[in-house]
Parts: structure tokens; C-alpha cells; sequence
């Protein structure tokens, strides 16, 4: 790369950057930040789980059962007596990694991928995009039983399996939206300033399609944490006593007529955190378009 | 007679930042078999007035405040939507600017122009058919059953905009409406469909309330004028009382922007600077056989310090030849010499030292700057790349930059969005002459603006040049602009060079036929400005 990474600070003219701006502008969007507030509280809570859980995650006491909420189970017991509420935090240990770490290497991986392939366009754009295609086509369950039966089961392997074919779509949108800004003129401006090409992307061309991106994020975290649930209800993801909330959310839809809060909490925890996602991922969205309103 | 009578009209638009008065109690009157021309710059609220006789503003954010227009026993403002309709498209036909979006691509030029027949009168198929043929030969179209049978793609912008007029005037309707209809066309299309428009309302003895922004066009055909500059009629009157006598200042303003002077005496100039052999750009497509041929066999020479006016219509190579030498498309034969540098062979660094020394402007100041960078991160960038001031000078660099282009450096920390078109494209400038070029090409760098702005951003370029001795190669459609600011002129037609010379000669004996037509197609050529 020919050009270093210049971030321009100054002290008499002083060059506002875009994310000092961004974060300015987010502060005035109130659902955005009840979204970041709530999100960072349920983080907290779930990293703090072996803290302030009241009972152990794997303590079981099978005379007790299934018991509804209580002033000593808060959320209530599932049926082989264990405290739904550490069994929340605890799970939320496991799905919120899940959805946070995959989603980011299906993001960094479609991101450069998706770019480089807009940007060189023809014959590279086309092996690339081809490669996607292929691996679209590969049955996902197949993939991932594979991945296992090869390396064995583990949490690493999980994020990476569901990261891989996560970043298949980013990848799509990454690669639209740059051989959009492609043809725009301020391309060309960069290129004739003489600028290389690494530069001109990810100066000019990755942070004006951070638009949709982060939408398709906070779209992804979600449907990552589904699938965890899935994979794990499968038998291939993580296994008791650990828990996710998507395997306590599928064991509560069960028994959901007897034992309805066993569903209503997890359910809850899960929703919150989503909403939360997604009313940051908006904020976001309209905090770094700079064409919204400043005041 | 008055055929349309528009008395005290008031329109505004409410937005999140408060009220605006897009239009502020303006008269209007079109009468029988005259053609009058509302004149205004974008954001003078010209085409506002317009929409909202005819009932096309959304309501909200727009607001019809007050006012009154009279057309043919009835108030337009007080009929409902239902009325409207039938009134528009029957008494009150309209062409809009963009014939290229205007017709439906899915249907055929017949069943388009038929439509409005079969709707508003109680004429058979067939005769709606013969009325169409009819109508399409009057404005000049060849073979029209043929026509019929076509779908708009088929069609040139010229020949797409005669069926527009002809869908306008199906109806046989005694007002027509024509928004800026000729703004998208190129120059001797320009002249022709002018050319039509005034035949059709003086054989016809229609009005016609001809909304533009040019000065120079609306000179040619129009009987009125009025004025109009933020929402208010600040003159009106007899087309030659205006031009020739101008009262508002405003009015005068615009008189003097348009390019106008004879060309300036040619220096030879000794030095070459930029010299291009058999050049020929080649744009492989979906068919391997059939390459686009932009840019065909073309050798010329740019002098050290001269301004090269390189002329065309949309299609004729001149925005890729321009794009040919500053090495942002692949040549496909032939050699570009920068001062001696074969610019085929050149390897990457040496390039990117060359890029320092040869810039371009575009076009659209809305789309050549990053909307995600503050004026002072864009005009930072070439500084820092090319390694001209360090750290500590850089503040102090950008700040006399945006003073050269006219821009108060308190304005460094706004984006490109937050400007008019013509700051943008002083940032475009700067951006441009920051590295202190010794070439530029400025492709088409006023086209986009309005006629005022134009002619501040050409004294800007002009002073630049004198300022820097930067040599330019500008292009652009339009001769009035070319006459005013080139040294010497090329003219380009179908990817070839039709004529080059300097441009008091190729202005006053061209040598080409098409440099002739061009010259031809000038519009306001016959008429003196005051």
C-alpha cells in the first residue's frame, strides 16, 4: 500500500471525522441509544453470570421439578429443578458469543471479499463470485456435520461453521453496492489524485456502503443466534448442562402448555436483545449517513 | 385575448426546518397564440408555478397559500382532482424535460400516443390511429406508421421528444405546458424541437407557457417574458422590451452571464505539452465483434499554457478522449505523450508521480465528491498523498486552497451536502489544483450549474489558469461557453476529429459541414443581449 492511513486531526481548522460525527449524531437518536444502554446491560449480566447468578448453572434438584416463579427461583425451575434465571445468564454466555463473533467474521470476510470482487470487476469478480455460488449451493447441514465429523465438537469450530456460511450473502450485497460506487465520479476523482486502489476502497468506497451493511448486521446477529438453537437442538452445537437460549427457548416450546414461563423468559431475553440490536443498528445506519440532519 | 390568467399564486412547502415560499404572489398571462417563457434559475420556483396549476404538487409538504388561475371560465386552483384530470390532457397538454423517463418503455409509441384519445374523446380505434399518424408527421417525425410500432428505445431523445409534444397536443388542447424541454437535448436537437414548438403554436394559434432556464433559448421564441428569481416575478414583459432594457437587476444579472465576447486573438504557443498519436478507445460490450469505437483514430497536440475547447453532442467520445489522457480508461491503440512520457508504457510509481501533475474536473459536483468526507479531509488528501506539506503546514494549506476557489475556510468541517452546486464544484476545483497541476481536463465543469453560477465558476477556472499557467483541456457542448474560454477548439463527432484550429477561426470559417450545423444550433445567436 502507497499511502499511509491518515486521520486527519487539526487544531485550528478541525477536521470533524466521521465517526466523532457519527457518535454526535446517535446520541440525539433516543430509541438508538435505549437500544445501546439496554444491550449493554444484558451484556454485562451475562458476563457477570458466575458473579451474580444466584444458584450453579449445573445445580439440579430433581424433588423440587418444574416450579413456577417464586421469591427464591425469580423465573421459576424447569423440570429437572434447576433456576431458570441462572440458566438465562448463563445461556446468554453462549448466544450472545455465538451471534456477536460469527457475525463478525461473516462480515469481515463478505466485506473484503464482497469488495474486492466489485471493485476488480471482469475476470477476478467472476472465479470470485463463482466460488460463492458453489458454496451456496453446498446443503448447510451437510457442511457443518462435515466440519464436525472432521475436527470434532467444539464452540471455536461452531463460530466458524455458521460464520462461513453467514458471509456468503454479505458478501453479495458488499459486491453491489460496490460496483455501484464504482461508476460514482469521486472514484475517479481518487484515482486521478493517484491514489491505489486498496486505498480508494477503503477510504472512499467501503464507508459509504456501511449503510446497508450494518442493517444486514443487526439482521444476522438474530438469525445466528437461530441457528446456534438449531444446530444445538440437532445435537451439534452445545450440549447439557451447558445451555444457549435457543436450546432453552426450543426445550420451553415443549412444554409450553404445562410450564409456559419456561418459554416466556428465555423468549423475553432474546426478544429484548434483538430489539435492542436493531434499534442500534438504525441509529447507526442514519448516524453515518452525514447526509441526515446535523441538529 | 388571455387564455390563462394567473393572479396573486402563492405556494409553499412545509419541511422539517420550517416553512418555504416556493412561489410568492405571482402573476401570470398566457394569451391566445403567443408563446410566454417563465425564466428562472433552479430554486427560482418556476416549474412550482407550473405544477401547481395543473394540481401535480403533493399536498403535503405543498400548500397552495392564496391566488387564482382563470383557464377557459374556471379557477384551475378550485376544481377538484376529478376536474383536473379532465383537464389536463384535454384543454392543457405538457412535455416535460426528460424525454428519456417520460414514456412508458413496456408500450408501444402507438398505443401511448392513442391513449389519451381513446380516454378523453369518443373516436373509434381507427381513428385514433389516423389522428396519431397525422399528428406524428406534424411534429416531424419520418416514416410515423412505422413510428407507431416502435418502442421508445427505438428512439433518439430528439425523436422521443417530438412524441412527447405529440401525446401534448392529441387533444388538440388550446394551452400547452412545457417545462425545460429541450435541457436534455443536445445543441441542433435543441434548435429543432425550438424550431417546432414555435411553428406548432403559431399554425396552430395555441398558447404555450415555456418554463426554462436559459436566457439565450427563450430569447429566440418567446413573445413574454417572465422573470422569475426565490419564488418572485421580479420582471415581465414584451421579450425584446426585457432584453434590450432590463429593469431588475436580477434581470440584468443573467444578461450578463451568458457567455458571450468574441473570441480572443490567437498566440501560437511553442511548447508542446500533450501529444496524442492514432488514439483510439475501444469499449468491448457483450458483442466482441462490435466494439463501441469512442474514441476512433484521433491525433492532436495540446500547447504548454493554452486552453484546448474540445466540442461535441453526447455520444461523440469527447468525455472519454478527455478520460484517455489522464489515463483512466485503457487506450485501446495508439500513444499519449505527457511531456514526453509515453503514458502506455509507464509503470506504477512513475504514474502515480505523473497523477500529481495532471487533474480533472467533472461534471456533477453531486457525485465527484465523496458525501462522506468534509471539504477539508477531500482537499486534504491529494496534499498528503503527493506528499506536498507536512503535518503541521496542513491546516494552513487547506485554508489558502479554499480561499484560491473562493471558499471560507470556516466551511472545512462541512460536507459536500451541505453546499450549492457551485460551492461544490469550487471544491471539485480545489481538490483539482491542489496538487498545482500542469494539466487539467474539465469536463463539461458548468454544465450542471445554473447560468449565474456558470459564469462565476468559468472566471474562477479562467483565473486559476493565469494564476497557475495551467494548461486545460475543456470539454463541453456547449459553444458559447468553448468561444469564451478556449485558446483553441477541437471539435468531435462519432469518436472522430472533425476540425481543430484556433477559435476565432473554426468560430468564423469552420471547415467541417457538422462544425457549420453546430455553429448553427447556438441558440440567441440572432439576437442582441442588452
Amino acid at each position: 500500500m502507497s499511502s499511509p492511513t491518515h486521520h486527519l486531526a487539526e487544531e485550528d481548522i478541525e477536521a470533524s471525522s466521521l465517526w466523532r460525527d457519527a457518535r454526535l449524531r446517535l446520541q440525539k437518536n433516543h430509541l438508538a441509544v435505549v437500544g445501546a444502554v439496554a444491550l449493554v446491560i444484558v451484556i454485562l449480566a451475562v458476563s457477570l453470570a458466575p458473579w451474580i447468578a444466584p444458584y450453579e448453572y449445573d445445580a439440579q434438584d430433581l424433588n423440587l421439578g418444574a416450579t413456577a416463579p417464586s421469591a427464591a427461583h425469580w423465573f421459576g425451575t424447569d423440570i429437572f429443578g434447576r433456576d431458570l434465571l441462572t440458566q438465562i445468564l448463563y445461556g446468554g454466555r453462549i448466544s450472545l458469543a455465538v451471534g456477536f463473533i460469527a457475525t463478525a467474521v461473516a462480515l469481515i470476510i463478505g466485506v473484503s471479499w464482497g469488495s474486492v470482487a466489485g471493485y476488480c470487476g471482469g475476470r477476478i469478480d467472476a472465479v470470485m463470485m463463482r466460488f460463492v455460488d458453489v458454496l451456496y449451493a453446498l446443503p448447510f447441514m451437510i457442511f457443518i456435520i462435515l466440519l464436525m465429523v472432521v475436527f470434532g465438537r467444539n464452540m471455536i469450530l461452531l463460530f466458524l461453521a455458521i460464520g462461513a456460511v453467514e458471509w456468503l450473502t454479505m458478501a453479495r450485497i458488499m459486491r453491489t453496492q460496490v460496483q455501484s460506487l464504482k461508476q460514482k465520479e469521486f472514484v475517479e476523482a481518487a484515482t486521478s489524485t493517484g491514489l491505489s486502489p486498496l486505498v480508494i476502497l477503503y477510504r472512499h468506497i467501503i464507508p459509504n456502503a456501511v449503510g446497508p451493511m450494518i442493517v444486514y448486521t443487526t439482521l444476522t446477529i438474530p438469525s445466528v443466534m437461530l441457528l446456534e438453537a438449531f444446530l444445538s437442538f440437532l445435537g451439534l452445537g452445545i450440549q447439557p448442562p451447558a445451555t444457549s437460549w435457543g436450546l432453552l427457548i426450543s426445550y420451553g416450546a415443549e412444554t409450553m402448555e404445562e410450564y409456559p414461563w419456561l418459554l416466556i423468559f428465555p423468549g423475553a431475553a432474546l426478544t429484548l436483545t434483538l430489539f435492542s440490536l436493531n434499534f442500534l443498528g438504525d441509529g447507526l445506519r442514519d448516524a453515518l449517513d452525514v447526509r441526515g440532519s446535523k441538529d | 385575448m388571455s387564455l390563462l390568467t394567473v393572479k396573486d399564486l402563492s405556494v409553499s412547502f412545509v419541511t422539517r426546518n420550517g416553512t418555504v415560499q416556493a412561489v410568492q404572489s405571482v402573476n401570470v398571462e398566457v394569451k391566445e397564440n403567443a408563446l410566454t417563457a417563465i425564466i428562472g434559475e433552479s430554486g427560482s420556483g418556476k416549474s412550482v408555478l407550473c405544477y401547481a396549476l395543473l394540481g401535480l404538487i403533493p399536498t403535503p409538504p405543498g400548500r397552495i397559500d392564496g391566488g387564482e388561475a382563470w383557464f377557459a371560465g374556471q379557477d384551475l386552483l378550485t376544481l377538484s382532482q376529478r376536474d383536473l384530470r379532465r383537464v389536463r390532457g384535454s384543454q392543457i397538454g405538457m412535455v416535460f424535460q426528460d424525454p428519456m423517463t417520460s414514456l412508458n418503455p413496456f408500450l408501444r409509441i402507438g398505443e401511448q400516443l392513442t391513449e389519451p384519445l381513446l380516454l378523453h374523446t369518443d373516436l373509434s380505434k381507427k381513428q385514433a390511429k389516423t389522428r396519431a399518424i397525422e399528428l406524428l408527421e406534424e411534429v416531424g417525425l419520418n416514416e410515423p406508421e412505422q413510428a407507431m410500432q416502435a418502442y421508445p428505445f427505438e428512439f433518439s431523445g430528439g425523436m422521443r421528444q417530438r412524441v412527447m409534444i405529440a401525446m401534448a397536443l392529441i387533444n388538440e388542447p388550446k394551452l400547452l405546458i412545457a417545462d425545460e424541454p429541450t435541457t436534455a437535448l443536445d445543441a441542433t436537437i435543441q434548435a429543432q424541437i425550438l424550431d417546432l414548438i414555435k411553428s406548432l403554436q403559431t399554425r396552430r394559434g395555441i398558447g404555450v407557457l415555456f418554463i426554462s432556464h436559459d436566457l439565450a433559448v427563450v430569447a429566440e421564441i418567446a413573445d413574454e417574458i417572465l422573470v422569475m428569481e426565490k419564488g418572485n416575478a421580479v420582471e415581465c414583459g414584451n421579450t425584446q422590451a426585457v432584453i434590450e432594457n432590463p429593469q431588475h437587476d436580477y434581470t440584468k444579472k443573467l444578461l450578463a452571464s451568458i457567455p458571450s465576447g468574441a473570441p480572443r486573438n490567437y498566440e501560437p504557443k511553442p511548447q508542446t505539452l500533450l501529444s496524442v498519436e492514432g488514439l483510439k478507445t475501444w469499449f468491448y460490450t457483450n458483442a466482441k465483434t462490435h466494439p463501441v469505437r469512442a474514441v476512433d483514430d484521433v491525433s492532436f497536440a495540446i500547447q504548454k499554457g493554452e486552453v484546448l475547447g474540445l466540442v461535441g453532442e453526447s455520444g461523440s467520445g469527447k468525455s472519454t478522449l478527455g478520460r484517455s489522457l489522464l489515463k483512466l480508461v485503457n487506450i485501446t491503440e495508439g500513444s499519449v505523450h505527457f511531456d514526453g512520457i509515453n503514458l502506455s508504457t509507464i509503470n506504477t510509481p512513475d504514474l502515480k508521480a505523473l497523477r500529481r501533475r495532471m487533474q480533472m474536473i467533472f461534471q456533477d459536483p453531486y457525485s465527484s465528491l465523496n458525501p462522506r468526507m468534509t471539504v477539508f479531509d477531500t482537499l486534504a488528501e491529494p496534499l498528503l498523498l503527493h506528499n506536498l506539506v507536512n503535518r503541521a503546514d496542513l491546516g494552513a494549506a487547506v485554508r489558502i486552497l479554499m480561499d484560491n476557489v473562493g471558499l471560507a475556510s470556516a466551511f472545512a468541517k462541512k460536507y459536500p451536502h451541505e453546499f450549492s452546486g457551485g460551492q461544490r464544484q469550487r471544491i471539485a476545483i480545489g481538490r483539482a489544483i491542489a496538487t498545482k497541476p500542469d494539466f487539467v481536463v474539465a469536463d463539461e465543469p458548468v454544465s450542471a450549474l445554473d447560468v449565474t453560477i456558470q459564469a462565476q465558476i468559468l472566471r474562477l477556472l479562467a483565473d486559476l489558469k493565469e494564476e497557475y499557467g495551467i494548461t486545460m483541456l475543456f470539454v463541453s457542448h456547449d459553444l458559447a461557453v468553448i468561444r469564451q474560454i478556449s485558446d483553441r477548439v477541437a471539435v468531435m463527432y462519432n469518436g472522430k476529429l472533425e476540425e481543430i484550429g484556433p477559435t476565432k477561426a473554426v468560430f468564423e470559417q469552420p471547415e467541417s459541414a457538422y462544425t457549420r450545423r453546430l455553429l448553427q444550433a447556438i441558440p440567441g445567436q440572432n439576437v442582441e443581449f442588452g
